[in-house]
């Protein structure tokens, strides 16, 4: 693993954490949710940096894709804004 | 504001703790002998390329098979819990309806992304994905269509027959690998050329079946969730 | 060397740091389930983090120079088909839960834990 790699990789990871904080802190829930799908894509990006790509592959199809297609159906079932 | 404060004490108590506690592990140094002895002999062993793929299928098939149980109690589980669910204040929104490019994008998109998912559980001995991902895919296909056609539907007896029948294959395989090899989910065929399509023995066949559970499974699931939907 | 330590644990540890933090204060029972998915992605990444070794790829023998010395050559590849495992089960749980969630809302008509006192079906 190179320093350039480090560096990029240390970005990836503040963008992570920012997109978490957005996760917990948005009102909307919608915000929150897209927040969320961000963090698990940075994270299997994070995977395939760690030599993992088999667990990237699944994290970003898994996590990224269709848990928040299950979560989008179910705020618009119920309610989208947090009180 | 009070519980706030104490949950963010706790919060940082217990960040500092863990990274006290990660500080002696050392990062980027070997720590198990067992992923060294499968490295070394799990070409020999299994002949399949994708180390991960040998370990998940074959080494610690029995996991496996649970994980495939727990998938398909989660998918029940789900469809009895939404079972007779209604909307109860009904709201009349005014729902346009998908547009014309929408509906004949997802037309081509649909056969090109199941075909993607098969080949991405096809090949998963030689590279990375396997049979849940593939699965995923698949199921990502028939998303695409209950977003953007509102009739169009999955029947759910063609769901449940396909991820019964690929339940089966993958315990009738385990079986007969009882049977032939001595062992539950032993290997049975010949292990082949490393790197080649048919190589590998029972891996292939293993993933395909998983991804034809996953993505029938999955579409059953999405389908739940869309009749409780409208 | 230390940099690369400081980063991926350090990540984890903040991943974790939040979603605790969300499932102790927050009263939406969806922003309690985006927490737990938040922390288990911290754990999904400190198990990969101790599979890895420096300068070495991955566990996928697909040249003749990494399948004559493949040990010497390739990242531990048993947390890996561990946290396959995980994100898995984990996709399972996630769909329960909010099938549950909708329960809740229909018979509720709200989504906060504060209101949700009377423990009646």
């Amino acid at each position: 693993m190179s320093s350039l790699i480090l560096v990029v990789s240390a970005i990836l990871v503040i963008f992570m954490i920012v997109g978490a904080v957005v996760t917990i802190h948005a009102r909307d829930l919608l915000v929150a949710i897209i927040a969320s799908a961000i963090v698990d894509l940075v994270l299997a990006v994070l995977f395939y940096i760690l030599q993992a790509p088999d667990v990237a592959i699944t994290q970003a199809s898994i996590m990224g894709g269709l848990t928040t297609a299950i979560f989008l159906v179910v705020i618009k079932k119920t309610e989208r804004y947090e009180q | 504001m009070i519980k706030k404060a104490f949950a963010l004490l706790l919060v940082v108590i217990i960040a500092i703790f863990l990274s006290v506690t990660f500080a002696k592990i050392p990062f980027g140094y070997p720590k198990t002998v067992v992923g060294k002895y499968y490295l070394d002999h799990g070409v020999k062993d299994l002949g399949g390329v994708n180390i991960v793929t040998s370990i998940v299928v074959l080494y610690r098939g029995f996991d496996t098979l649970g994980e495939v149980t727990v998938l398909f109690l989660a998918a029940t589980g789900l469809g009895m819990v939404l079972a007779g669910l209604r909307e109860k204040d009904e709201k009349k929104r005014k729902k346009t309806p998908p547009s014309l490019i929408m509906r004949t994008e997802t037309k081509l998109l649909f056969p090109m992304t199941i075909l993607f998912g098969a080949y991405i559980f096809i090949h998963g001995h030689l590279t990375p994905g396997g049979g849940f991902p593939g699965g995923v895919v698949i199921a990502s296909a028939f998303l695409l269509m209950f977003l953007s056609h509102k009739k169009w539907e999955a029947k759910e007896k063609y769901t449940k027959i396909t991820e019964a029948l690929a339940g089966m294959t993958y315990v009738v395989i385990g079986l007969i690998g009882l049977y032939v090899a001595g062992s539950f989910l032993e290997n049975f065929l010949p292990k082949g050329v490393p790197g080649n399509l048919f190589s590998a023995g029972i891996i292939p066949l293993i993933y395909t079946a998983i991804g034809f559970k996953v993505g029938s499974e999955l579409t059953g699931l999405l389908q739940n969730l869309r009749e409780t939907t409208e | 060397m230390i940099y690369g330590q400081v980063i991926f644990y350090g990540a984890s540890v903040a991943l974790f740091a939040i979603g605790l933090y969300a499932i102790l204060v927050k009263r939406n029972l969806i922003k309690i389930l985006l927490g737990l998915s938040l922390i288990e992605g911290a754990v999904n990444l400190f198990l990969i983090n101790i599979g890895y070794i420096w300068g070495k790829t991955a566990p996928i023998l697909s040249n003749k120079e990494l399948l004559a010395h493949p040990s010497a050559k390739a990242v531990d590849p048993v947390p890996q088909a561990l946290v396959l495992t995980a994100i898995v089960i984990g996709v399972a749980v996630t769909a329960l839960a909010l099938s549950i969630i909708m329960r809740i809302y229909e018979t509720h008509g709200t989504l906060n834990v504060d209101k949700i006192k009377e423990l009646r079906w």
